[in-house]
């Protein structure tokens, strides 16, 4: 059978640089665009839709148009965190679809090692949560700290359990030539790894890396001119979720939301997936996203992430086969793009052969961003093959 | 250096949030409450975020609360404790626990408001664990 697709991913391209010396933020961008649109096979010519989010210079898509010499006749510069590229995607599909434009271009770049990186976010006095946050000196590694502790205290999930996302991400990472940190690690290793913010150790954080990375998006009739490398976008979620006037919960994430509208749009289950592909800025957040998607019961994320089972060839259910966020790289400390690549390259059949997961039909991307102990943005996409 | 060492950072003040701070400089932690529905909300705004409503008005909360979660932040030179607390009145707000045991700090421990002078001339409301 032939799943239904309003749009199709005809082009993805990963920078290969971890640190961008000599290369600014706007040419970054225009790189990994370049990388992007030789994938597909097309032109920058032959973009008319382009997205991009808070780490695109100056005044965003219109910056970055004139730089590229993009003509455009379709813009979106949605800014949720690293969740904005998944959310471009579900975007970019229903743009196409309703004859808005018919090859969307989205960029994610940046040098958060290099110099002149400004904050995560930006905390002027006018952001209305500003002055009830910053003094008591939140980071965002003591923020999603906060949702690990509740998470442990309300489901016993102990920092074992949590240490195995990291393990089971470094397996992956030890065959990516290009991952920041690609030595296989124990949970031994993470638990004795300094302690951060309890319970989070060193190693249960992501790495900080330059790069980027572009999908380029497309009408079924021109990927059908293009042949069968694009892969199927078959259904896309999001969600916002926040503090909800002070009536908080913080053991849930917007997975909640987003993966449902996600898989009902695509008629299919997280039972159904070959591959996760998730948002790993530390190791609780792909804990309690997986349990939030569907892949286990609420609360049952610790004994579902444990003894490998997110290993590529040994687990049930391979997760970031590139080594995520956690051993590979987060370009600008955004890493929703990076997810979508690497599953266009298990879909394709183009992962490293170590970590190709066979016959891969069907993968979920999932993108969060701002901060899961505050606010946060979510987005879920289910892929397929071109003959998913 | 040790927590009570710490320097802490002057909130952001708007027009919107002035009387809170007016009242943590006198010693009392203000909440709002919409006259409409009856909901108290944190942090303060002018509108109510569950019916929006335009009608909410100050009071002062009890200093009670409860720790609904939070991390010890161990690598800076000044160790702190970042938790969220449930007041009393029904609504968690992000502060800090000071005066404490940093390993001893549990979800679940009352706790009860206190200040912290900011570097700005505001006060800060964080919290205390309760003596057993």
């Amino acid at each position: 059978m032939s799943r239904p697709s309003r749009a199709y991913i005809a082009g993805a391209y990963e920078h290969p640089t971890r640190h961008a010396v000599g290369i600014s933020v706007a040419q970054l961008h225009a790189d990994v665009a370049k990388g992007a649109l030789a994938d597909a096979g097309l032109t920058k010519d032959d973009v008319d839709g382009y997205f991009c989010a808070g780490d695109a210079p100056g005044l965003g898509g219109l910056s970055m148009a004139e730089y590229m010499g993009l003509n455009l006749r379709y813009t979106d510069t949605t800014e949720t965190g690293g969740s904005s590229y998944v959310i471009h995607l579900g975007h970019a599909a229903e743009a196409i679809a309703a004859g808005k434009c018919s090859v969307a271009l989205i960029t994610l770049a940046g040098r958060p090692k290099m110099a002149n990186s400004g904050p995560a976010r930006n905390y002027g006095d006018d952001t209305p949560d500003a002055g009830f946050e910053t003094p008591f000196s939140p980071t965002i590694v003591n923020n999603y700290a906060m949702a690990a502790m509740r998470h442990c205290h309300e489901f016993g999930t102990t920092p074992e359990q949590l240490a195995w996302v990291k393990v089971a991400a470094s397996h992956h990472a030890h065959h990516n030539k290009h991952a920041v940190r690609q030595e296989v690690v124990t949970v031994e290793d993470v638990l004795n790894s300094p302690m951060i913010a309890d319970p989070l150790h060193r190693l249960d954080c992501c790495v900080i890396s330059d790069g980027g990375g572009a999908l380029v998006v497309v009408s079924p009739a021109i990927a059908k001119s293009l042949g069968d490398r694009c892969v199927k976008l078959l259904g896309q979620g999001e969600a916002v979720k926040h503090l909800n006037g002070g009536k908080i919960d913080l053991t849930y994430t917007g997975a909640a939301q987003s993966g449902p509208i996600a898989f009902a749009e695509a008629n299919l289950t997280p039972a159904d997936m070959d591959l996760a592909m998730i948002y790993d800025s530390f190791t609780i957040t792909v804990l309690m996203t997986l349990e939030d998607l569907g892949f286990c019961e609420k609360g049952q994320g610790g004994r579902f992430v444990a003894d490998g089972n997110l290993i590529s060839g040994t687990g049930k259910l391979p997760f970031n086969t590139d080594g995520g966020g956690l051993c590979n790289n987060h370009p600008t400390n955004r890493g929703g793009m990076t997810k979508v690549i690497e599953a266009v390259r298990q879909l394709r059949g183009e992962a490293h052969p170590k970590v190709q997961v066979p016959d891969c039909t069907l993968a979920v991307a999932h993108g969060t961003g701002g901060q899961i102990g505050t606010r946060m943005g979510s987005a879920t996409a289910i892929l397929g093959r071109n003959d998913a | 250096m040790s927590e009570s060492e710490r320097s802490y950072p002057q909130p952001s003040v708007t027009v919107e949030t002035q009387p809170f701070w007016d009242g943590t400089a006198k010693g009392i932690l203000l909440l709002k409450r919409c006259r409409d529905c009856g909901e108290t909300h944190y942090y303060p705004r002018a509108l109510c975020p569950f019916c929006f409503s335009g009608e909410t008005e100050w009071y002062e909360a009890s200093g009670q609360g409860r720790i609904y979660t939070f991390s010890v932040m161990r690598r800076v030179p000044a160790p702190y404790v970042i938790a969220f607390v449930t007041l009393a009145e029904g609504v968690s707000m992000m502060t800090n626990i000071v005066d404490c045991d940093l390993d001893a700090v549990a979800i679940g421990q009352d706790v009860q408001l206190t200040f912290r002078e900011t570097e700005g001339g505001y006060a800060l409301p964080v919290f205390t664990p309760v003596a057993a």
